[in-house]
């Protein structure tokens, strides 16, 4: 097919024709879905807020069904394919391999998608996005769900392709770019995460017409979560890979070493997949060998790996700005860096967040006992808020600052607003998982409409403090909402009417990269070698958090009742 | 910075800085730690999610509840007549969860080792006990046999905290610890 390539003048990226118009759409869509999981977002935190109680039961599991869906399915799916396809051929410089390929996965996503949200909303599907079986929804909730499925598989074997076209047309020298791999893993996790996904929804999507009598219920579970799990490690080896790609381009920071950094994604695609065991330690069918090898020998592995980005990602800053000359003590690079460019700054806080608050959390929640204190409880929800939202989506956001201009090719409109967003944004939900948090260490439930229990037979009060940390939930999930619909604003008014900016000479065959561009910064290769004693005292202080946590979950637990 | 050349050194060939060995090793270390820590629970520790589950259907579970039920009832309680049921200590107490309810009410001793059969009739239903804040998944088709032993007295809370339709807030039950 006859393409084209345009050299961004600022960036000196390169987009190929086709995979431009991929990815403008694929990240249209997703900001489209990120707002309408946004608008249930305002019901589900108004209901949750004791103070208000927004909505009637139906409505409140109706929508938050809907907001699960949304936001977790498919704003990152349609995010992650505009990802993939920047990955490749952006980076690589090369045309996308089959391009009508990639626009029937992008249909079929959309397809997917809206009969999906269709059947949630005609009320009948208000099953949660996990769906546990017996609980039945509308045949449609299934099937959108599985073209959505097949629809990203498709774009992740385009993204393969167009690794091996540039291969074949030596668009570029050596190893694909970090960044690159990074999502390399993403998608090799996405294959996998995907035929789990139809190994469980179309026996359930049979069921749901009849055609097979029963799927059993904690079968179910194992297999949903071998989707449900390693689609977050799809978000985590993307957005890791952005925690790579923004300093690059801002500060033209390197990693500290290719190899280790390249390393600790590969031990996310070999220890990753077996870790659906942590959301079913509080489960029956389950031996606790099984339990344990699955979250520890599986799971301490990929925590290693997240640990070593946590050291690597800001390590790299830490180099390139010691470079530029910020080595006064052991902050000045940090303190120097780019905080008013909201890429950056969007970036960092999701680095920290998901740090500090997502990891320690996931992995205490992960931990086989100490399971039990927190299996369901709002806990849960405050923890992977501090994941795949201040860490995924936030960082998502915060690349967005930088592909309006090259990709879009418009000036984001009130600069002033865009460096406040992701401080607004990342700030008050930290806060409102925190709180989330505490809640769930008093108990309270998620997925839960009313913490008074009105019409049961009994009574039971909750301490105070955990209809306090309800109402700070409501109060900062107010804020975040608010800086998440800011995000969508400037993004959508700066596409509609920011200054148009040049688009940059096109030909019709890849440039080499022209040097001292970020481009260039994004697609090097190499390591950086200088010392960064800043970074060791910020990774020496998650450690301490770290392991006070876990021990403080243990002492926790050694004073409920006992079971054995 | 030419970037269309090659590197210098090939990345897979660049010796790794001393700091990144040692960050590695700590977390590695640290994983171990937290490995040996669930084994060291279940050998030493108190809290151990039992591992004893059967495959069972919605009628053979009940069956077994109402047989328990009939045999140990006290009084019964509210005006849905919930029967109030004293688990035998070191005995066997059955928790029927169902569409919207925990059944029956247990009555149990401190410090008395129990063992209790837990199941669903329909959904998947979640035992939260509170303000113990002790979480369990119930499952359709499983009865899973819980050990437990009560440390302290009083009126606890059964919440369900696994979503189960409409009514799923209502489902609340008993347990009282003598
Ligand atoms: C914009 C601000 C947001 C607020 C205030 C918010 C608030 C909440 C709350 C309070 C819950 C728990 C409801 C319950 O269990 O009763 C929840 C659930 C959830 N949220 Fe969000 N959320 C936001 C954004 C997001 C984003 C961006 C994502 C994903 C990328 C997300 C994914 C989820 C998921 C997957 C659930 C679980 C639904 C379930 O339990 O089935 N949320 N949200
Ligand atoms: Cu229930
Ligand atoms: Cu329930």
């Amino acid at each position: 097919m006859a393409t084209t390539y345009r050299t961004c003048p600022s960036s000196g990226l390169q987009f190929e024709a086709h995979a431009e118009k991929l990815m403008r759409w694929n990240a249209v869509v997703a900001v489209l879905w990120l707002l309408v999981g946004g608008i249930t977002a305002i019901g589900v935190i108004m209901t949750r807020w004791p103070a208000f109680k927004l909505l009637p039961p139906d409505q409140f599991y109706t929508i938050l069904t809907a907001h699960g869906i949304d936001m977790l399915i498919l704003w990152i799916l349609f995010f992650e394919m505009a990802v993939l396809y920047f990955a490749s051929s952006t980076l690589l410089r090369c045309r996308l391999a089959a391009p009508k390929v990639a626009w029937t996965g992008f249909w079929l996503m959309v397809v997917g998608g809206i009969m999906t949200n269709v059947a949630i909303f005609q009320g009948e599907s208000s099953v949660m996005f996990t769906s546990y079986v017996p609980m039945q929804a509308a045949p449609h909730f299934y099937l959108g769900l599985i073209l959505t499925a097949v629809g990203a598989l498709l774009g992740c074997t385009v993204f393969f392709g167009t690794l091996v076209v540039a291969k074949r047309d030596k668009t570029y020298t050596g190893s694909i770019p970090m960044v690159t791999f990074g999502a390399l893993t993403a998608a090799i996790i996405a294959v996998f995460t995907i035929l789990s996904g139809a190994g469980i929804l179309v026996p359930t999507f049979l069921w749901s017409v009849g055609l097979i009598k029963e799927v059993d219920a904690q079968l179910y579970r194992m297999v949903w979560w071998a989707l449900g799990h390693s689609s977050q490690q799809i978000n985590v080896a993307a957005h890791v890979s952005i925690w790579y790609l923004i300093p690059a381009i801002v500060i033209g920071a390197k990693p500290l070493s290719e190899k280790v950094s390249r390393g600790a994604f590969l031990l996310y695609i070999l220890f990753l997949q077996l870790a659906s065991a942590h959301h079913l330690l509080s489960d029956p069918g389950m031996s606790a060998e099984w339990k344990v090898l699955n979250t520890s020998y599986f799971m301490y592995f990929a925590v290693m790996a997240s640990m070593i980005h946590g050291f690597t990602v800001p390590g790299a800053i830490e180099a390139a700005q010691r470079r530029k000359g910020f080595t006064n003590g052991l902050f000045e690079w940090l303190r120097k860096a780019p905080w008013g460019n909201p890429a950056f700054a969007g970036m960092f806080i999701s680095l920290v967040s998901f740090g500090f608050l997502g990891g320690i959390s996931g992995v205490v929640l992960g931990t086989e006992q100490i399971n039990m204190l927190m299996h369901n409880t709002f806990y849960v929800p405050g923890h992977f808020h501090t994941t795949v939202v201040t860490g995924t989506t936030l960082a998502f956001m915060a690349v967005t600052y930088l592909l309006v201009p090259t990709l879009f090719r418009r000036k984001m409109i009130m600069p002033k607003l865009c460096q406040i967003q992701p401080y607004l944004f990342g700030i008050a939900m930290s806060i409102t998982g925190l709180v989330m948090m505490g809640a769930g260490t008093l108990g309270v439930s998620r997925r839960h409409w009313d913490m008074a229990f009105s019409g049961a037979p009994f009574q039971y009060e909750w301490p105070g403090a955990a209809y306090l940390m309800m109402g700070m939930t409501g109060f900062f999930g107010v804020i975040t909402i608010i800086g998440g619909g800011l995000w969508i604003f400037l993004v959508v008014g700066s596409l509609l009417f920011g200054e148009k900016l040049e688009a940059g000479s096109v030909s019709d065959k890849p440039t080499p990269i022209p040097a001292e561009t970020p481009a260039a910064a994004a697609s090097h290769h190499g390591s950086d070698h200088v010392g960064v004693p800043g970074t060791v005292v910020l990774v020496l202080a998650l450690l301490v958090s770290f392991v006070l946590y876990y021990f403080v979950n243990w002492k926790y637990l050694s004073e409920v009742w006992l079971l054995s | 910075m030419s970037s269309i050349l090659p590197p210098s050194r090939l990345w897979w060939k660049e010796p790794i800085a001393k700091t990144e060995w040692l960050w590695i090793g700590i977390a590695f270390v640290w994983g171990m730690i937290m490995f040996v820590m669930m084994i060291y629970w279940h050998i030493y520790g108190k809290q151990n999610l039992s591992n004893e589950a059967y495959k069972t259907s919605p009628e053979m579970f009940a069956a077994k509840a109402e047989k328990f039920i009939a045999e140990n009832t006290i009084r019964t309680e509210t005006d849905m007549d919930i029967p109030v049921v004293k688990v035998p200590p070191g005995g066997d107490g059955y928790l029927i969860a169902r569409l919207w309810n925990w059944y029956p009410i247990l009555e149990l001793e401190k410090g008395q080792e129990y063992k209790i059969h837990l199941s669903s009739m329909d959904y998947n239903h979640g035992f939260s006990l509170q303000p113990v804040n002790i979480n369990i998944q119930v499952i359709p088709g499983y009865e899973h046999v819980v050990k437990m032993t009560p440390t302290s007295t009083g009126t606890f809370a059964i919440v369900c905290n696994e979503y189960c339709g409409i009514g799923h807030h209502t489902m609340l039950g008993r347990i009282y610890v003598k």
